[in-house]
């Protein structure tokens, strides 16, 4: 077993894991965090993404212990400080970007980190984005118009 | 977790890695961004006793630019390439081919060096590498040794690396300032998808619009990515006309050995060989055109 510490939404978090525990796993039955969804387990569906050190990665294909002392930012940590939706979260609400909801959280960091980096993207950015991220339900023409949304909103001074 | 247990080591330095692959042999594998590496654990394809981890080594996450060559150290991840502007001007056919690179998630965690380790026949890193003929830098216990890209890539994931070798460093040749131009296409079935078959061209032109040098390779269709640098010769002193193109489609359409699968027939793959052959050398002419 290896004893790791690392920051997760912005808190020191530590435990137990043995060498083969994914992050993910991790994530999930360690720290209880479990709004990060695990899908393929090999790194085709997405839905695992997770912000390391602020960029999006794949949870399921990385092992706990080599996170040692990095940052990692779940879905939990996307919300306000108060609980409240963000506006990227609420704008998935509002052009119905989500059904069974198993790939949200994935696609959520995805937007969240494509919005950080470029805050009006074009159509084709925010298809590129999402690229690694598979759903099943929605078609992805409202996740699209859930991140154009978010995109206005934010230009627009809400957060 | 799907993946069989292991041992876990993060090596602190280069040689503290090439000691622990010594002392384990081929039960040890070295693990970077993981991410051609974990989903073959996860599926149980790769087995490993002991996982030697690198990515946290200092000198293996440089790159710098020298006269004649890129130098990019092995854990160098691939979404450097996207945001140092500096890397695709030495070498601009390494901007054209990161767009081809899986998704965002894969390339802010996979590295140069690691997709070049795992060898996958259409991968797009191990095709530039060959196209260009890099040299790749390895160290064991032994000592250091320089495998050029036409003896590196030896089959489907299979790489000239011994057991108890760490792949350090790629040099990419640089060809200097002129009429440089430069095409990567692939087709693949959804974006991001491994490539059925990937071309990769790189030409350079005189002021009159003559081939001075010309390089051109193919992965996808056969166990390896593979150069053609007797047929790039061919193009040299021509003007990159649609005939000399076709006489080079043609004849690499019928030395490439592709296979069929679940994805694309052999013939399909061949097509797609030459097809992909013409768009590339007329892209990178094109693009040569363009510049004084």
């Amino acid at each position: 077993m290896h004893h790791i510490t690392l920051k997760v939404n912005g808190v020191t978090r530590s435990g137990e894991v043995n060498a083969r525990t994914t992050l993910v796993d991790f994530l999930r039955d360690t720290l209880r965090l479990t709004g990060t969804h695990v899908g393929c387990e090999h790194g085709i569906c997405g839905a695992c993404s997770v912000l390391l050190d602020g960029e999006p990665v794949r949870s399921c294909l990385i092992f706990a212990v080599q996170v040692e002392g990095q940052s990692v930012t779940t879905v939990e940590g996307l919300a306000k400080p108060d609980g409240s939706m963000s506006v990227l979260q609420d704008s998935f609400c509002e052009t119905h970007g989500l059904q069974c909801g198993y790939c949200t959280s994935g696609m959520l960091i995805a937007a969240h980190a494509l919005l950080a980096s470029n805050a009006t993207p074009s159509e084709h950015a925010i298809r590129d984005a999402i690229g690694g991220n598979l759903c099943r339900c929605t078609g992805y023409q409202q996740i699209v118009e859930a991140i154009q949304l978010a995109a206005k909103r934010r230009a627009g001074g809400e957060r | 977790m799907k993946a069989a247990a292991f041992d876990y080591s993060r090596a602190a330095s280069v040689e503290e890695a090439c000691a622990l692959l010594a002392r384990h042999g081929p039960d040890a594998r070295l693990i970077a961004g993981g991410q051609s590496l974990v989903p073959m654990m996860a599926m149980r394809l790769v087995r490993p006793a002991v996982l030697v981890d690198i990515q946290r080594i200092a000198s293996l996450n440089e790159w710098r630019v020298e006269k004649d060559f890129l130098c990019i150290s092995a854990c160098v991840r691939q979404n450097v390439i996207e945001r140092e502007a500096a890397l695709s001007e030495a070498v601009p056919l390494l901007g054209k081919a990161i767009r081809w690179i899986g998704h965002v998630q894969t390339r802010n965690r996979g590295t140069v060096g690691g997709s070049l380790a795992h060898a996958d026949p259409s991968a797009e890193l191990p095709l530039v590498v060959a196209t260009l003929g890099a040299q790749c830098i390895v160290r064991s216990f032994r000592g250091e040794r320089t495998i050029g890209s036409e003896s590196f890539f030896t089959g489907p994931m299979s790489t000239a690396l011994q057991a108890d070798e760490c792949l350090v460093e790629i040099r990419l040749p640089i060809w200097g300032a002129g009429r440089i131009g430069t095409s990567f296409e692939e087709v693949a079935i959804r974006h991001g998808d491994f490539a059925l078959v990937a071309v990769a061209a790189q030409v350079a032109l005189n002021a009159h619009g003559v081939c001075e040098r010309a390089a051109l390779g193919v992965g996808g269709a056969a166990p390896a990515p593979v150069a053609f640098p007797d047929l790039s010769r061919h193009l040299v002193g021509t003007q990159l006309d649609d005939a000399a193109m076709q006489a080079i489609a043609d004849t690499l359409a019928k030395r490439v050995a592709p296979m069929s699968d679940l994805h694309a027939s052999a013939a399909y793959r061949r097509h797609l060989a030459h097809t992909l052959t013409l768009r590339t050398l007329r892209a990178a002419r094109d693009e040569a055109l363009t510049r004084s």
